[in-house]
């Protein structure tokens, strides 16, 4: 006969209440882990999927996922005339925060190498890849936006055309793909007056100096697109890509760029670790929230088997007076942790797939995690008995004639 | 009707029974030189008024509270010799002894029936066995047809019932009652008296009921008094 399963079913509904408070703390427990995990998947999702071999970044930084890094885009066809190199990609990567539809949208501008890269790859949802090189763009749905919304970004209307799943950035904000030259010209946008103070400044400054006298088409070209400068209009972008040719060994090509004084470069496994340091903080923060969480739950589970316990004082005098080992009373008591942990463990599952969608940031469920918890589980219902067995060993059967 | 067999031994024989609590300027003596037999079969009532050690008699020879000086044996085997067990008390208990009290202590998450197979399981009887033995004995103490039924659900009588159904499942040689009708109506309470009787008649298990009911004590063998921790030389009951 199991006395555990009879006691719960006499006191079902205080157990069911019990179960779900239990459920509660762990699903959070859960949660942190889902969060931390969705934090690096989203971070490298990015990386994993350009399956570069190489970064080549601004000489001194780290790179576009540490710091801002500025290169000239020409140096691609650099990059590109290097032995080895199978392919070289310019990366331009920022966040922009507009409104749209009378509320904040915070999105994640990057740009792919059309017509060589035109999205495809990526994992869309619904609608196409881009088809022309401007004004067109891919949203994550996660931006909320839907399939022919025109957004009105630095002075053009971009009309969504494809709609992809799980790409967003670091900080959880959705990308949406552009052209590279959109990209840019959505980072380098100015209002129109502060493009006219700007020119009004070159010229300013050139009718000061000799050299704009002297040569009067130089106020001209003053007064005209920043672009059609060309010692103004240098369009920066954040990175190149490099994929080196089968068989060619990336740490050789690295070499090559080593030795360019205004470059560093990078393997994608560096890239992977600086993104990973860079949520470091992050992860620290939600390891310290869970051991706590884990430490309270088992607190919590403690005080409540010890109550539980308490309430079977008696019960349990009459059973040790009546003769029973006292492996029957353990087995009570270590029964009810055991199953308060499962169930607790079961209603943290089903509640979290019902929960976890509605998070601000993705919350990541993986096999391991959930094994790793259960493993938690299972150790904290077994110490949180420790206290409620060590009560029921000191009831002594007289404790029935009193 | 006695139905004790001379060649069996006492149900329990108790010899010289002391206990004294505490030490010193707060030493109490609760019992002092007590000795008595209980044949098989034979239904004994305890009497004396409170803190005359009646208690204390029936923990010591219950295995719960040990005597500080004197010897025990039940069913023949001696098991405590002054304060020093010579069995496993708890193993004992299980098997050769059977407890009712003023209230029916009924574990109140089981039912009728598994309060009292949950004696024999104790004593690992497979569960099938138990349970049919259980239901035979709710049988023969009229509460079968409430075998189903939580203790709260079931009256003080049903209970009492139900807790001597639990006292007999391992036939114990012994079965010690402490004021078993107390919180019972007379006439509830005569009932519960006489189900002891024929128990310990049929089950051929010797019982003592400490009991301060005087209008049930002719169906008692035999009546012990206690006052002051002293056993007076015993009655018979009629």
């Amino acid at each position: 006969m199991n006395l555990a399963l009879r006691d719960i079913r006499h006191k079902l509904s205080r157990f069911l209440l019990t179960a779900v408070g239990i459920g509660l703390l762990l699903m959070i427990v859960m949660g942190m882990a889902g969060i931390y995990q969705g934090l690096s998947e989203d971070a490298l999702s990015f990386l994993e999927r350009t399956k570069a071999d190489l970064w080549v970044v601004q000489r001194g930084t780290r790179g576009p996922f540490a710091e801002i890094s500025r290169l000239p885009w020409s140096l691609e066809d650099r990059v590109h005339a290097v032995t080895g190199v199978a392919d070289a990609r310019a990366f331009v990567s920022h966040t922009i925060q507009r409104e749209y539809r009378g509320r904040p949208l915070r999105i994640v501008v990057q740009g792919l190498a059309w017509p060589r890269d035109n999205g495809r790859t990526l994992p869309l949802i619904a609608g196409r890849s881009i088809g022309q090189a401007h004004y067109e763009m891919l949203a994550d749905r996660s931006l909320g936006l839907r399939l022919g919304d025109r957004i009105p970004l630095g002075k053009d209307l971009y009309t969504v055309v494809g709609m992809t799943t799980g790409m967003v950035g670091q900080s959880g904000d959705g990308i949406a793909f552009f052209t590279i030259p959109d990209a840019i010209a959505i980072q380098y946008d100015l209002p129109g007056e502060a493009v006219r103070l700007e020119r009004e400044a070159r010229r300013s400054r050139l009718t000061k100096q000799d050299l704009g006298n002297i040569q009067p088409l130089l106020l001209e070209r003053a007064a005209g697109p920043a672009s059609e400068l060309p010692a103004l209009g240098t369009q920066n972008v954040s990175a190149i890509m490099v994929n080196v040719a089968p068989g060619v060994d990336p740490g050789r090509v690295a070499k090559v760029f080593s030795g360019w004084s205004d470059v560093t470069v990078y393997s994608n496994d560096v890239q992977r670790d600086l993104l990973l340091k860079a949520i470091e903080r992050n992860r620290k923060q939600l390891g310290l929230f869970r051991r706590l969480l884990v430490i309270i739950s088992a607190i919590i589970m403690a005080l409540i088997l010890y109550t539980l316990t308490l309430d079977k004082v008696h019960d349990i005098a009459m059973l040790k007076l009546m003769g029973a080992r006292n492996r029957v009373v353990v087995a009570l008591i270590l029964q009810q942790a055991l199953l308060l942990g499962a169930m607790g463990y079961g209603l943290a599952y089903i509640m979290g797939l019902w929960v976890f969608p509605f998070f601000p940031r993705r919350v990541a469920i993986t096999r391991e995690n959930l094994a790793q918890l259960a493993l938690v589980v299972l150790a904290i219902s077994v110490l949180s008995s420790l206290l409620g067995i060590w009560k029921a060993m000191s009831v002594q059967p007289n404790e029935v004639v009193s | 009707m006695k139905t004790i067999l001379p060649s069996e031994a006492p149900s329990v024989a108790a010899q010289s029974l002391t206990k004294i609590y505490g030490r010193g300027n707060t030493e109490v003596v609760a019992m002092r030189d007590v000795s008595f037999q209980i044949q098989r079969g034979e239904v004994v009532a305890l009497l004396g008024p409170s803190g005359a050690g009646k208690s204390t008699l029936l923990s010591a020879v219950g295995l719960i509270n040990p005597p500080t000086s004197g010897r025990i044996a039940i069913g023949g085997r001696p098991v405590m010799n002054g304060p020093r067990p010579l069995v496993d008390l708890r193993a004992f208990r299980r098997k050769h002894l059977g407890f009712v009290f003023q209230k029916a202590n009924l574990i109140p998450f089981l039912s009728a029936l598994e309060n009292v197979q949950v004696a024999m399981e104790i004593n690992d009887a497979p569960p099938r066995q138990a349970r049919k033995r259980a239901l035979e004995l709710l049988e023969y103490l009229g509460v079968a047809d409430r075998s189903r039924n939580l203790p709260a659900a079931l009256s003080g009588g049903q209970q009492q019932r139900v807790a001597v159904a639990r006292a007999l499942a391992n036939a114990p040689s012994l079965i010690l009652a402490d004021e078993p009708t107390a919180a019972l109506d007379s006439h509830r309470g005569r009932q519960v008296m006489e189900l002891f009787r024929m128990v310990a008649h049929e089950q051929k298990a010797g019982v003592i009921v400490v009991t301060h009911d005087q209008r049930a004590l002719d169906v008692f063998d035999r009546i012990l008094e206690m006052e002051d921790g002293v056993l007076r030389p015993s009655a018979s009951a009629s």
